[in-house]
């Protein structure tokens, strides 16, 4: 879409961009241009000489047990807290749309989180999950008998850390699928109900596939933040421990570069980890022109 | 409601007190331990509920800090906090709305190159980027600085967008009555289309806010000058304490002093979040 009315003037318009484009170019397009150039060298310790390698970082990488490793914590950590979030969020949602009293405070309690910071998130239940003291630990080994320790154990850390991911992003969810069900057709809902479908039945062939463009957006959301915006959480509680057990690919990009110094590979994991958003973001907005539709 | 099922109501009701005693009981948990004094937190099953020293501990943790983050008062976190994230908020809305506006209301050469270079930037999160772009600020000798903790982070795909689709809405008609009565471009922007965007300008503030107040990785690399911390970030020094515990009940006072800003702004202006929040991801 296009204005048909517009203002002529030769140097405004350079002006009034200019800001935007040289934050982008100084801060965004240059150091990731610079990140694809670094991905092709390899540097000495001292950064006094490098030499151009071709496709051996990359070789490296792929070849490196532990990057692999990665790939699959990433994988189950980015699945199970996109699936945790979003079934929960979507369990309140379809019940805030029920109730009629005290709706508002319902919501009012449920959107909160989405402003606490994903750090704090970690920190929070980091707290609650601590072997010695935390009350999560507390009761699973007074009530089940079961050992908590995310120390030693690196399942265990990797449940912590999607347990605090997912409970961020509830909030977030459950207004995206409560502004989807409350466009779901009132008199669909009733046609469906004289003919005599259960709430559950009307909920799974009627509400929910009409819900498909809602689900199937917030899908890749989730996905590009628990890939990237959990960073903080992994960061500020695990470190990506023990032993690398959570250590998800952007935080080993940063342990790499800046606990690691090993820029050639750090470089050519930021390369892989953009391909990896330039393919997110297609997907978004391939759906965005043509919604998910029955 | 459809049909009368008293079961239905109970489960309901029952799913979300659930819900809300999910997310509220870590918040619920840090309130108490921040209210005891650090003894009453070394030993399994920890209190449940308040104890006497909250205003102590609130107040050791204002003026002195805790000593794992060498004596920086936690007001110090807290308004480089703020400034960190009223900056990035102004700064974003501000080139945002300019570049959106140049973009709609004008014809030039390179227009939608320009448009394309800013859509890039939503596909280069800093995570991906962290080493070269560490070494541009560095170079430019931003370390340590309130413009490093700003400046980097204020390109905004999404706010150019979002008002990018405003404007598109905006009647044409206002353009020509405008020329008509020989308001130029700059006049026209101040006196037409900003007070239109007030509503939308107002959303964004609160979901930029919340991004600008919530950073963590960018001000964790940038300052090591500790009276430039910001308090979501330097929390982390008070949990990864190395071979020692935690000061487990400063550690979760802080946790509350930093969420509390943006969750007020959250509650205080629900509305206008909601928009926000839909909107800005359209």
């Amino acid at each position: 879409m296009e204005k048909r009315v517009f203002f002529r003037n030769w140097w405004l318009p350079y002006a009034l961009v200019a800001p935007q484009i040289i934050v982008t170019l100084v801060f965004f397009i240059w150091p990731a241009y610079q990140a694809l150039e670094m991905s092709f060298f390899i540097e000495d310790a001292f950064g006094f000489s490098r030499n151009f390698v071709g496709f051996e970082n990359f070789i490296r990488l792929f070849s490196d047990p532990g990057y692999l490793r990665s790939f699959w914590t990433t994988l189950v950590f980015g699945l199970a807290v996109t699936f945790l979030s979003m079934s929960m969020a979507l369990a309140l949602a379809v019940a805030a749309n029920r109730v009629v009293r005290s709706a508002t405070t319902y919501r009012t309690f449920l959107i909160w989180p989405y402003a606490v910071a994903p750090a704090l998130a970690g920190v929070l239940w980091f707290f609650m999950m601590n072997p010695s003291l935390g009350i999560v630990a507390y009761m699973l080994e007074s009530i089940w008998g079961y050992d908590w320790n995310h120390y030693i154990n690196g399942n265990q850390a990797l449940m912590m850390v999607i347990i605090a991911a997912a409970w961020k992003q509830i909030s977030y969810n459950f207004l995206f699928f409560l502004a989807g069900l409350q466009s779901v057709p009132k008199s669909m809902i009733e046609a469906a109900a004289i003919d005599g479908a259960s709430p559950t039945r009307r909920f799974w062939t009627i509400v929910f596939p009409l819900l498909s463009p809602t689900t199937f957006f917030l899908l890749v959301v989730n996905l590009v933040y628990a890939f990237f915006d959990t960073f903080a959480i992994i960061h500020a509680t695990t470190s990506g421990g023990p032993a690398d057990a959570t250590s998800i690919l952007v935080y080993r990009v940063y342990s790499t570069g800046f606990v690691g110094q090993d820029y050639g590979s750090s470089a050519a994991q930021s390369v892989v980890l953009m391909a990896l958003v330039i393919g997110l973001t297609f997907v978004q907005f391939r759906y965005i022109e043509r919604r998910v539709q029955y | 409601m459809v049909e009368n099922r008293p079961w239905l109501g109970v489960v309901t009701h029952a799913t979300l007190i659930l819900g809300v005693a999910f997310l509220c009981f870590p918040v619920w948990m840090a309130l108490v331990a921040s209210t005891h004094p650090g003894e009453a937190l070394s030993r399994s099953p920890i209190p449940l509920w308040f104890g006497d020293q909250g205003w102590e501990n609130y107040a050791q943790l204002l003026t002195e800090g805790s000593p794992a983050v060498g004596g920086v008062a936690l007001s110090t976190m807290l308004w480089n906090s703020f400034i960190m994230a009223i900056g990035i908020t102004v700064g974003k809305i501000a080139i945002s709305l300019i570049s959106a506006y140049a973009i709609v209301y004008f014809r030039f050469p390179f227009r939608m190159l320009f448009f394309w270079l800013i859509f890039i930037t939503l596909m280069l999160p800093v995570e991906v980027r962290i080493l070269p772009t560490y070494d541009v600020v560095a170079s430019l000798g931003m370390l340590n600085s309130y413009s490093g903790l700003i400046i980097p982070l204020i390109a905004s795909a999404t706010a150019t967008f979002l008002f990018r689709q405003f404007f598109l809405t905006i009647p044409d008609e206002l353009v020509e009555a405008a020329r008509i009565d020989r308001a130029g471009p700059i006049r026209f922007f101040w006196d037409i289309l900003l007070p239109l965007s007030k509503t939308n300008i107002a959303a964004l503030f609160i979901i930029l806010f919340i991004y600008g107040w919530n950073q963590y990785l960018w001000p964790f690399l940038i300052t090591t000058d500790q009276d430039l911390y910001t308090i979501v970030m330097g929390i982390q020094r008070m949990v990864n304490v190395g071979e020692g515990l935690p000061i487990w009940h400063l550690t979760m006072g802080t946790a509350i002093l930093a969420m509390v800003p943006p969750v007020i702004v959250v509650l205080a202006m629900q509305r206008l979040f909601v928009k926000g929040l839909v909107e800005s991801e359209k």
